[in-house]
């Protein structure tokens, strides 16, 4: 494979980066994330239409009637298949679901079919809502730690500075297009920490062996040789997985959707990173022999 | 690296064929008792009813600490303590003595053998804290008492709970308990729970209260209102003749006099004499039977119920009677049950999802096997058929230790489908790179294994991290996907060490002088 220098545009790419992860911080605080109802409370009912005489408007009125608040009526994949999200009402008695569908039978077609219904109450959300923020904060801090342990600290920065930027950037497409933000994308997000240090740590490992057998290479050198190295190995591995996550994408079904979808984002921002994220700043701290060398020492 | 010694070779044969058998039964039907598990469908899959309830328990140490303080009343008048403004406030008990009492009163509540306030010494501490300022005590739950009250009206809630579910006959139900004041409850195949919901909202505390004749009664009267109608109500002694937990048993029955729906009940001997009594002396009073503090009905005792049996009637269907027959039967909850989440899947959405589940992960495995055909050839193929070992050894582990694969775990097994090459390739990738430099083939495979075994093991346990975390932080559905995600890179590290590396070595010996092998 031809040689190539990635090394040219670790500047520019830095500063795209940069104004990236400003970009979608700016969107995570002004617009925030769009919770479901496994993070906001509500209930949450998917729907399958059989009657062609009933439209989305004649759902969308039926439910409005009921003296709902937050009422949203969306179609969910299928032509027939719509999910309605709203708050759930503050005092509920134990059939007020029930109370709800017998309702909408008699309002609209007694062939609706009540696919899913998710009630989640105002403690549950905010406590999964606080486990799912601890998950990745502990996530993350558990891959600085593994990092530190096995290489040196300059390496453990420039690590979690690769996934913060996949993170973020993640989170900020789903605030710009006003994505789901529901359990299983906390589930992707942390599946988008291990893939992105996976990738980064081979490139990393391989700058470390370079940096072992050359002395008198500077980093900045040293880093494109190595991404060269594992660049087979980096698009083959991306490309299988985006061939795996794409086929769930289109063929999962509605439920796994958001999920692949920032999978995908993860895995495109995470092969990104470890190269113009993860080198970078090794050159930026000016990364030498003397550093792995002294990390060798100690292990003896 | 490359060497294996036949021993080793038949030892990783066993334990493949061992743990794919177990992949077969889930397709397979096999009489052994072992052979039988199946992988469990989680609810998203399998369709059914997911509900969170939490036990309210304050009603529950009011009453406690209600019956603590009469106790201690007693226990004082007994060891002729002097006390003084004994109230409650807030669940703390609030006092005064004097000096002469004072020790006495520590040594009763204080002592290590106290019978009152028993001390644990495991946990270093007594059922109640003790605060003493001059001649003030207060009394107030020690956290570790409070633990432990909680945990037993937990215990009672979820036996009560299970008899409930049971009575309903549904299939194979899952209850468990969720910290120390919630219950899960998972009814799998449960597409509609507006039953069951109704059945564990209530406390069913059931009481035969007399209708107040009199103004003044010597146990207080109280104002009680009718059940499904707020404007009529009576006022209601508040002296109890029995309770639900006299019944032995309840069931739904027609009167044959009245054509009305009832429910008959069989009492207790105590329960037995002390009704027989009341309805002997009752003869033309009024006698509620309220339950959950609503009046059901009424009836005016015409004469003695001296057999042990009664019956209650009221407006019930034939639906109702049966579902309050079940509550008596199973007895009351000690504390009012709230339902916190609910999640209900329909039957057909969880077939969907596992068609759509299945299709995705066909087409992703052939995406991922084709493309890695088409790059490595001959090496491709070694590298798909420990791809396809790899999905029995998951699926056969998943099996073995019968996990509940959910949509998510799915998403995972297909995930893993994806990353599970990549092992595979770094070693290649390392091969290409030293069969550069070095001539002789044996010893650049070798070498390539063992230059990219540090790399594989640090990139591998980033992910089992992740994967670990989601298990024990997430629930349901996602904590299926960190299992499958975690066992895959497993089975995935032992299939590309141990399958692709045997059948790596045997195709390179034989094929060493071959000019371009990868």
């Amino acid at each position: 494979m031809k040689h190539l220098y990635f090394n040219k545009y670790f500047k520019s790419a830095s500063i795209l980066s940069t104004v990236l992860i400003i970009i979608s911080i700016a969107f995570l605080i002004i617009k925030g994330l769009n919770f479901g109802v496994d993070f906001k409370g509500g209930t949450l009912i998917e729907l399958r239409n059989n009657d062609n005489n009933i439209s989305i408007s004649n759902i969308r009125d039926s439910f409005n009637q009921m003296n709902l608040k937050g009422v949203t009526v969306k179609q969910f994949g299928n032509d027939t298949d719509y999910i309605i999200k709203f708050q759930s009402p503050e005092v509920q008695s134990s059939t007020y679901i029930n109370n709800l569908k017998s309702s909408l039978k008699n309002n609209l077609s007694a062939s609706l079919e009540f696919r899913r219904v998710e009630n989640v109450g105002p403690k549950v959300s905010s406590e999964l809502l606080r486990s799912g923020v601890i998950a990745i904060s502990l996530s993350l801090f558990a891959m600085l730690l593994y990092i530190w342990i096995r290489f040196e600290w300059q390496f453990s920065l420039g690590a979690i500075v690769a996934l913060f930027h996949d993170v973020i950037l993640t989170l900020g497409i789903f605030s710009v297009f006003s994505l789901e933000i529901n359990l299983s994308i906390v589930a992707a997000v942390l599946t988008i920490v291990g893939y992105s240090m996976n990738d980064t740590v081979v490139i990393y490992d391989r700058v470390r062996d370079n940096l072992r057998r050359y002395v008198n290479i500077k980093i900045f050198e040293l880093s494109n040789t190595s991404i060269n190295e594992t660049l087979s190995r980096t698009i083959i591995t991306s490309l299988t997985t985006l061939l795996a996550l794409l086929s769930i994408y289109l063929f999962g079904g509605e439920i796994l959707k958001g999920f692949s979808f920032a999978m995908i984002l993860g895995v495109i921002f995470g092969t990104y990173s470890s190269i113009y994220i993860a080198c970078p700043v090794l050159v930026s701290l000016n990364v030498s022999q003397k550093t792995i060398l002294r990390e060798d020492k100690d292990k003896n | 690296m490359l060497y294996f010694s036949k021993i080793k070779i038949i030892l990783i044969l066993i334990i493949s064929l061992v743990i794919s058998y177990f992949t077969l039964s889930n397709f397979v039907k096999f009489d052994d008792e072992i052979f039988k598990r199946k992988i469990n469908l989680g609810l998203d899959l399998l369709g059914g009813s997911y509900l969170l309830l939490e036990v309210d328990n304050n009603p529950v140490i009011t009453q406690k600490i209600q019956s603590k303080s009469l106790e201690l009343k007693k226990l004082m008048k007994e060891e002729d303590i002097f006390f003084n403004n004994l109230v409650l406030i807030n669940n703390e008990i609030t006092f005064s003595t004097d000096d002469k009492s004072k020790e006495s009163l520590i040594k009763l509540l204080d002592d290590d053998d106290s019978e009152f306030n028993p001390y644990y010494p495991n946990f270093k501490s007594h059922e109640f804290d003790i605060f003493i300022e001059n001649n003030n005590i207060v009394l107030k739950y020690s956290d570790y008492g409070l633990v432990l009250l909680k945990n037993s009206s937990l215990d009672q809630a979820i036996e009560i709970v299970r008899r409930r579910v049971d009575e309903l006959g549904t299939n194979e139900p899952n209850i468990v308990k969720r910290g120390n004041n919630r219950i899960l409850v998972e009814l799998p195949g449960l597409d509609d729970p507006a039953r069951i919901k109704n059945l564990l909202g209530k406390t069913a505390n059931l009481t035969f209260q007399f209708v107040s004749q009199k103004k003044e009664e010597t146990f207080g009267t109280e104002k009680i209102k009718y059940d499904g109608d707020d404007s009529k109500d009576e006022i209601i002694s508040k002296r109890i003749i029995i309770s639900g937990e006299n019944l032995t048993d309840a069931k739904p029955s027609m009167n044959n006099q009245t054509n009305e729906t009832v429910v008959v009940f069989n009492l207790d001997r105590v329960g037995a004499k002390k009704f027989a009594k009341a309805t002997t002396t009752g003869v033309g009073k009024q006698l509620a039977i309220i339950l959950d503090n609503k009046i059901i009905s009424a009836p005016t005792i015409s004469e003695a119920i001296v057999g042990g049996s009664g019956q209650i009637t009221g407006n019930f269907t034939f639906q109702t009677a049966t579902d309050l027959a079940l509550l008596l039967r199973s007895g009351a909850l000690p504390a009012p049950l709230e339902i916190i989440e609910e999640r209900t899947v329909g039957p057909d959405l969880g077939k969907d999802s596992i068609k759509a589940g299945v299709i995705s992960l066909i087409i992703g495995f052939t995406l991922v096997i084709s493309f890695m055909i088409y790059k490595y050839k001959i090496f491709g193929f070694i590298a798909n058929f420990t791809l396809i070992v790899n999905l029995f050894l998951l699926i056969g582990i998943l099996t073995l230790f019968q996990a509940t694969l959910t949509l998510p775990g799915i998403a995972g097994i297909i995930l893993t489908v994806g990353m599970a090459v990549d092992a595979n390739v770094l070693i290649f990738e390392r091969i290409k790179e030293e069969l550069k430099d070095e001539n002789n083939k044996l010893i650049a495979f070798d070498s390539g294994y063992t230059k990219s075994r540090t790399t594989i093991l640090d990139a591998n346990v980033t992910t089992l991290i992740a994967a670990t975390i989601l298990f024990f932080m997430g629930s349901g559905p996602v904590k299926g996907f960190s299992i499958t995600l975690g066992v895959g890179i497993l089975t995935t590290l032992f299939s590309v060490y141990f399958i692709a590396r045997i059948l790596t070595s045997l195709y390179v010996v034989k094929n060493k002088e071959k000019e371009k092998l990868i």
